[in-house]
């Protein structure tokens, strides 16, 4: 779910993608595409692949100069049974479905993913009393293996919490997920798949026979609900040129809103809920083996303290409103309330060093559901209101959109000359990594120099993702696809190398201390 | 396999001293000398002013130069010292596991040497709110930068910190065309800096501004501005700048120590150790400013030469005595280094104590008491001041019970 609204300022964090320029000469313009999807977050990267394994011409747009780089990027990156969803929901079902799908795609692509469980502790005499309606929540959810315990288990298990937990239910199934992988595995798989993906391309204004351009009101459409071949299209006017297709996905997180806006509806709004997080050191991971939840009140779901797939621990989200779209500055506000937090929680995580801190912004919407509306006589369909489940459930909704779309009209013949899904790089402590694998330093040695000495991130893996099918557009892409200066010293050691790195696109480090 | 006599983590100041003196004794390559980073010599490397090898060489030259001298001389007297070498983790109690570009090495020593220095804490650990621009630098980053990459910072730099090192980083944002528009320091007392204020005036237009801390960093993209708070009035103020410079506020790069379950000093965060640098695994040493960060180059690099006596006693077989007194640090010490008096060992390093002060204490009346009895008591020449590290003489503590209660130092 990416931004659609405009970016903060021009090359937002100062990145420019080049290649993004070099790339789109003039006739992905010409075209006429079958979909376009409007948000290369995780959710419109999920949908892009999933239609292009039909025969149908996709492109996916983004305003962002990379992919995921809006909500999906900060999320808190965990793999959801959906035990806590409201049942009957939409969300529930596709949560569900979606950490099926998920998990076994993870396995294909090599999605790092840790089966870490999860321990909902009950600090009060409410809390406690809520945990059987919960354990019956996530039965109506059908998730059945949450098992409530007391006190002493709750510290037998997690032995670093503070003082006063009154008892726990445990959902062993609640996993870590990389959150950068999933989205970059999807939209390179769509891409493998033959989607047109364009950076960088943000949707100003919609134009065709049925968009609902100004003073036009939806639904005046003569069209039926089948798009006739070779039909009418809609025209999207985008920040660097025009992309014409016969149906359009709006997949556009935070700017799901105004995009739908410039369809001619007023559906919903979207509110940027902001939350902040800190990132502890790695040398504090024995602390939290696994993600600690508090019980959900009428006030939101609260601050959790989760071991990251890197090897780190997490501590939070803050909920706050904002009404700013770009504004993900983190605030002295968000941090003490983290620290009075987090020091009851758990103290000794305290003690440890910050190695972190990041604010996101999750679309949060006035409705209670996500919101997958399609309005077949304008072939445009509405995937809004994903929350932070979204990341969960990105291959549910992808698969429940090709549905909607289908009933709506779309002719789906699914390819029988699918590509392999891609192998991504792993990014998860858990696994292997390129400094640690012997065999595949002999073969190649720039996976034995290490550039980025906290988080051991080596030349080759570097040298890897600007040779992929889609490169890092900056400093923060490159992170989420090696993890460089993510690490606790971010950048006193390794800053001037990665930059020079950079600067070479992927060259060896001989070549950038040129 | 390797298996050298002695392995030392870290070819900066202290690991390349240690391996200078232990080499001619060991025997060409019996010392192997391992650094993550392309070139050996830490960070003098990329400090690139004079002021380097006052009380080790004894004659002043610039960081640069030392690294090569202090390289040079580990070499000359048989170190094996390997670059791009970085060791990821034990295998063993005096085993390590190395990734170099031509392969994963294990080496077996019988005796280990940490010499892994500190770091600066970024931004993210001293908990600074606001955006998340480009333009954000510890002083590491920018010397890096400017120095050994020959790279542009920007225009208007505001400078956190009045240390030594904060000097150094204006002194390095001056060679590479940034002015420093203001400098800032959480600490009250700007008299702590009278040493480095008076050619810092001449650096620097503004004053420092004292009592004052970063409250947000401003800037999509770029940095715009950063806003600072004098802490005593609440007062804030926008300063613009395009470039901000996080110095001091150090921490040891413990990795290594802790995931070997060493004993460490909550104050140092570095490991526990004796005045012989004996940490608490038989035969793993440690030195330099991984437990006293963060001292100047030469007092690292004299550590270096301290620890070498006691890796060469242990090499022969000695055993040091098991009864050991912690010597602990009272308010207003953050810390005191070493932080073990073993029964029968030698004055640590350079006959001094270190010690960390949170405040300024001009005429520092130092005293040591154990088991509820003050020992001694006497006034240092010299003031403890925030920002640098405060040196007692070894013989304050004479009459300690080394089979006592802790040895407290405190004003």
């Amino acid at each position: 779910m990416t931004e659609h609204s405009p970016p903060a300022g021009p090359g937002a964090r100062g990145e420019v993608n080049e290649q993004a320029n070099e790339q789109v000469n003039e006739s992905v313009y010409d075209k006429v595409y079958d979909v376009a999807v409007i948000g290369a977050g995780v959710v419109g990267s999920a949908i892009a692949r999933d239609l292009s394994g039909h025969d149908l011409s996709v492109v996916l747009l983004d305003a962002r100069d990379d992919v995921g780089d809006g909500t999906s990027k900060a999320n808190t990156a965990i793999l959801h049974t959906g035990f806590d969803a409201k049942p009957g929901t939409l969300e529930s079902r596709l949560v569900r479905r979606g950490y099926e799908l998920l998990s076994a795609y993870a396995d294909d692509t090599g999605i790092p993913v840790e089966r870490t469980g999860a321990l909902l502790v009950a600090w009060t005499p409410e809390e406690q009393d809520a945990l059987p309606g919960l354990r019956e929540k996530a039965v109506a959810n059908g998730y059945e293996h949450c098992e409530p315990v007391t006190a002493e288990e709750v510290y037998r298990q997690v032995p670093a919490l503070g003082p006063g937990a009154l008892g726990g239910l445990t959902v062993p199934d609640e996993s870590i997920i990389c959150t950068w992988t999933t989205t970059l595995a999807l939209a390179t798989d769509a891409t493998a798949r033959g989607t047109t993906v364009l950076l960088g391309h943000r949707v100003d204004a919609v134009e065709g026979a049925e968009a609902g351009t100004e003073g036009t009101a939806a639904g005046e459409s003569t069209a039926g609900t089948e798009a006739a071949p070779g039909g009418d299209t809609t025209t999207l006017r985008t920040s660097r040129g025009s992309v014409t297709a016969r149906w359009v996905v709006n997949a556009a997180g935070l700017g799901a809103d105004a995009l739908d806006g410039l369809f001619g509806h007023r559906r919903f709004t979207v509110t940027p809920r902001r939350g902040e997080l800190l990132v502890f050191d790695k040398l504090a991971r024995p602390l939290a083996d696994r993600i600690v939840l508090p019980v959900p009140s009428s006030l939101g779901k609260g601050v959790l303290i989760s071991p990251t797939i890197y090897g780190n621990v997490m501590l939070g989200p803050t909920a706050e409103d904002l009404t700013d779209r770009t504004d993900t500055g983190t605030s002295e506000s968000g941090f003490e309330f983290l620290r009075t937090k987090g020091t009851r929680l758990m103290p000794t995580l305290l003690e440890e060093e910050v190695t972190a801190s990041y604010a996101g912004l999750r679309a949060a919407i006035d409705h209670g559901d996500y919101l997958i509306e399609p309005s077949p006589e304008q072939r445009y369909l509405l995937v809004g209101g994903i929350r932070s489940t979204g990341l969960t459930a990105s291959l549910a909704i992808a698969e429940h959109v090709r549905g909607v779309l289908a009933e709506a009209g779309l002719k789906l013949e699914p390819r029988l000359d699918l590509p392999e899904p891609p192998r991504m790089p792993n990014l998860g402590e858990a696994y292997l990594r390129p400094y640690q694998d012997a065999a595949l330093i002999a073969e190649d040695s720039a996976y034995g120099r290490i550039v980025c000495f906290c988080e051991r991130v080596t030349e080759g893996e570097i040298r890897d993702a600007y040779r992929s099918p889609l490169p890092p557009a900056g400093l923060d892409g490159l992170r989420r696809r090696t993890r460089a200066m993510n690490g606790r010293c971010q950048g006193f050691y390794c800053g001037a190398t990665v930059d020079a790195l950079m600067a070479t696109k992927g060259g060896t480090c001989q070549e950038a201390a040129k | 396999m390797l298996t050298p006599d002695v392995v030392i983590v870290g070819a900066g100041p202290a690991g390349l001293t240690a391996a200078a003196e232990l080499a001619p004794r060991c025997g060409t390559g019996r010392v192997l000398v391992l650094d993550r980073e392309a070139a050996a010599g830490g960070i003098p490397r990329h400090s690139d002013h004079t002021g380097y090898g006052i009380r080790d060489l004894k004659r002043v030259v610039t960081g640069p130069a030392y690294a090569r001298t202090l390289v040079d001389r580990a070499r000359a007297a048989g170190a094996d010292i390997r670059t791009e070498a970085t060791v990821t983790g034990w295998s063993g109690e005096r085993s390590l596991e190395v990734t170099t570009p031509s392969g994963r090495l294990r080496v077996d020593a019988r005796a280990v040497v940490l010499a892994t220095g500190a770091r600066e804490r970024p931004r993210a650990a001293r908990l600074i709110p606001g955006d998340r621009p480009a333009g954000v630098y510890t002083t590491g980053q920018l010397q890096n930068l400017v120095h050994l990459h020959h790279r542009e910072v920007g225009r208007r730099a505001v400078v956190v910190g009045a240390e030594l090192v904060s000097w150094s980083a204006v002194l390095t944002l001056r060679e590479a065309g940034c002015r420093t528009v203001l400098m800032t320091t959480e600490y009250d007392t700007p008299d702590a800096y009278a040493a480095f204020h008076v050619p810092g005036r001449a650096l620097l237009k503004e004053a420092v501004a004292t009592g004052t801390r970063i409250t947000r960093i401003i800037g999509h993209g770029r940095l715009e501005a950063v806003e600072v708070e004098e802490t005593a009035t609440g007062v804030r103020r926008t300063v613009a700048c395009d470039t901000l410079i996080l110095t001091g506020s150090w921490i040891p790069d413990h990795e290594l120590a802790r995931t070997a379950g060493l004993d460490l000093d909550p104050g140092t965060k570095g490991p526990l150790v004796d005045t012989a640098l004996r940490t608490s695994r038989p035969g793993v040493f440690a030195a330099g400013n991984l437990l006293h960060a963060v001292d100047t180059a030469d007092i690292a690099a004299l550590d270096g030469r301290h620890v070498a006596r006691h890796v060469r006693l242990w090499l022969d077989g000695h055993q040091p005595h098991e009864t050991a007194v912690p010597i602990v640090a009272d308010e207003p010490f953050r810390w005191v280094a070493p932080g073990l008096l073993r029964v029968g060992d030698p004055a640590p390093p350079r006959d001094r104590l270190l010690l960390w002060t949170e405040r300024l204490v001009r005429v520092p009346r130092v005293t040591v008491r154990q088991d509820g009895r003050l020992l001694n008591r006497r006034v240092i020449p010299w003031p403890a001041a925030p920002g640098r590290v405060f040196r007692v003489p070894w013989n304050l503590l004479r009459n300690v019970d080394p089979k006592g209660g802790p040895i407290r130092i405190g004003l």
